[in-house]
């Protein structure tokens, strides 16, 4: 399908850009790389208004790291962040994350921005924000706002964005000193939406966890940091204490079904993400194998 | 509904056109310009069959306006077939018989160029994960890859 008729300007600058989303508030919809706002408008999901379009705004663009912060600003697409060698170096979660959003022609035009104000609960970029503990910042007519990862997605498609605030830019603490990284997603096709992923960053210090932040996605309406990483912390972990991790994982998931798989199936998948993380993280073949239940 | 003024190079050709906002590029380029070699297929995103290449990079044109290819060069298969630039491809898709009823061949062949300036002696697995987001309802996809591994050998082979 086509997308239906709306109104459309260029904004020349972030504050011309708040300009008009203060004027036609939640009738107007930003449109960055359109990777996402695109397919939702030609399937008719959505029908906005009117329509702002902020690809051209320089000013949002660029990686840069300073004091221990990685700021990546909004236009930011996914190529550029899988090229980045700030990036490589210093979230290195997220270059991996990265090669799994979409297709080559899809990652030349997707921002990071525009994924994240999607808020799409199976997309890579949103999980890997919790996990790596980001703060979104966001700017309105009256200022800045910096929103906690954990605090903005609020549902599918659903974010703590106001209808006048745009989303400019997200600031990552740069991958503590030692810290390992795990990214895995079962998908239908390379590139495909995950049916069950999962974004996980650790401190590991003579065989065990010193940290662990494990962020699921497509295993809710949003993006989950799994409060059950916290049972294989400081802990030598044994295949009972993964196996209680899993059923802990269990209880904190609400899956949805839908054409691509059941809730049960999602729940099953997301405990083998879990096992086959800690054993690659641990380096232990032992317990990767995730044959268990 | 007020139109939009778009101003591009297409196949290197300068154009100017006043356009409505939800047109996207794959119709612009189809329906305005007439060059129908872009294929429109599922709208979104999902089978490639619209790819083109803008400032040199693959892009999927049903998800981009055409008001969103101002000030940008864009290139068809019209184009990139008429330069000479993919003609080894061509040629090796039509020995191969890796192309049937060719709806997903213009798509697959900018896909495939794309790979080959990126990474010119690219393995089996990495044609098939640059060519994961273009769909074949034809040819079983192998003789796709033969093709391109075909191409990208008697490239490596004749530059210096």
């Amino acid at each position: 399908m086509k997308a239906s008729a709306f109104a459309y300007a260029r904004a020349t600058s972030v504050s011309e850009a708040l300009e008009l989303l203060v004027v036609h508030g939640e009738s107007a919809k930003v449109l960055s790389g359109g990777q996402s706002l695109m397919p939702a408008m030609n399937l008719r999901l959505i029908s906005p208004e009117f329509i702002v379009d902020i690809g051209g705004l320089t000013e949002l663009g660029g990686i840069a790291v300073e004091r221990g912060i990685l700021t990546i600003g909004a236009l930011t697409r996914h190529v550029d962040l899988l090229k980045s060698t700030e990036i490589a170096a210093h979230a290195p979660l997220l270059t991996q994350a990265v090669a799994h959003i979409a297709h080559p022609a899809v990652r030349n035009r997707g921002t990071i921005g525009g994924s994240l104000a999607h808020a799409d609960p199976a997309s890579e970029l949103p999980a890997c924000m919790i996990t790596l503990g980001a703060v979104i910042i966001a700017r309105g007519p009256l200022g800045e706002r910096r929103i906690a990862a954990e605090e903005f997605f609020r549902g599918i498609y659903e974010t703590a964005l106001l209808p006048h605030e745009l989303l400019v830019a997200v600031e990552l603490p740069v991958a503590p000193e030692g810290s390992t990284h795990f990214f895995h997603e079962f998908s239908r096709r390379r590139g495909d939406f995950a049916i069950v992923g999962l974004a996980a960053q650790a401190i590991v210090r003579d065989g065990q966890f010193v940290d662990l932040r494990l962020g699921f996605f497509a295993v809710g309406d949003r993006p989950l940091l799994a409060k059950s990483g916290s049972k294989l912390i400081g802990v030598p972990v044994t295949r009972t204490v993964l196996s209680e991790a899993c059923s802990a994982l269990s209880e904190e998931l609400s899956p949805m079904g839908d054409q691509q798989a059941t809730p049960a199936m999602r729940r099953y998948l997301a405990k083998i993400l879990l096992a086959r993380c800690v054993g690659s993280l641990l380096s232990r073949a032992d317990l990767g194998l995730g044959g268990e239940e | 509904m007020d139109t939009v003024a778009v101003a591009l190079h297409v196949n290197g050709d300068y154009v100017e056109a006043n356009v409505l906002p939800r047109l996207n590029l794959a119709d612009f380029l189809r329906e305005h310009l007439q060059l129908t070699g872009t294929h429109v297929g599922c709208e979104h995103g999902v089978c490639g069959a619209c790819t083109v290449r803008m400032n040199g990079e693959i892009v999927r044109s049903c998800l981009m306006l055409a008001a969103q290819a101002h000030r940008s060069s864009v290139e068809t298969i019209e184009g990139m077939s008429d330069s000479g630039e993919i003609a080894d491809l061509q040629a090796a898709f039509r020995d191969r018989n890796a192309l049937q009823c060719g709806f997903c061949t213009p798509g697959m062949l900018i896909a495939a160029q794309d790979l080959l300036q990126q990474s010119p002696q690219p393995d089996r697995e990495q044609i098939r994960e640059h060519l994961s987001g273009n769909y074949c309802r034809c040819t079983g996809y192998q003789a796709i890859v033969d093709a391109i591994e075909t191409i990208a050998r008697q490239r490596a082979g004749r530059s210096p």
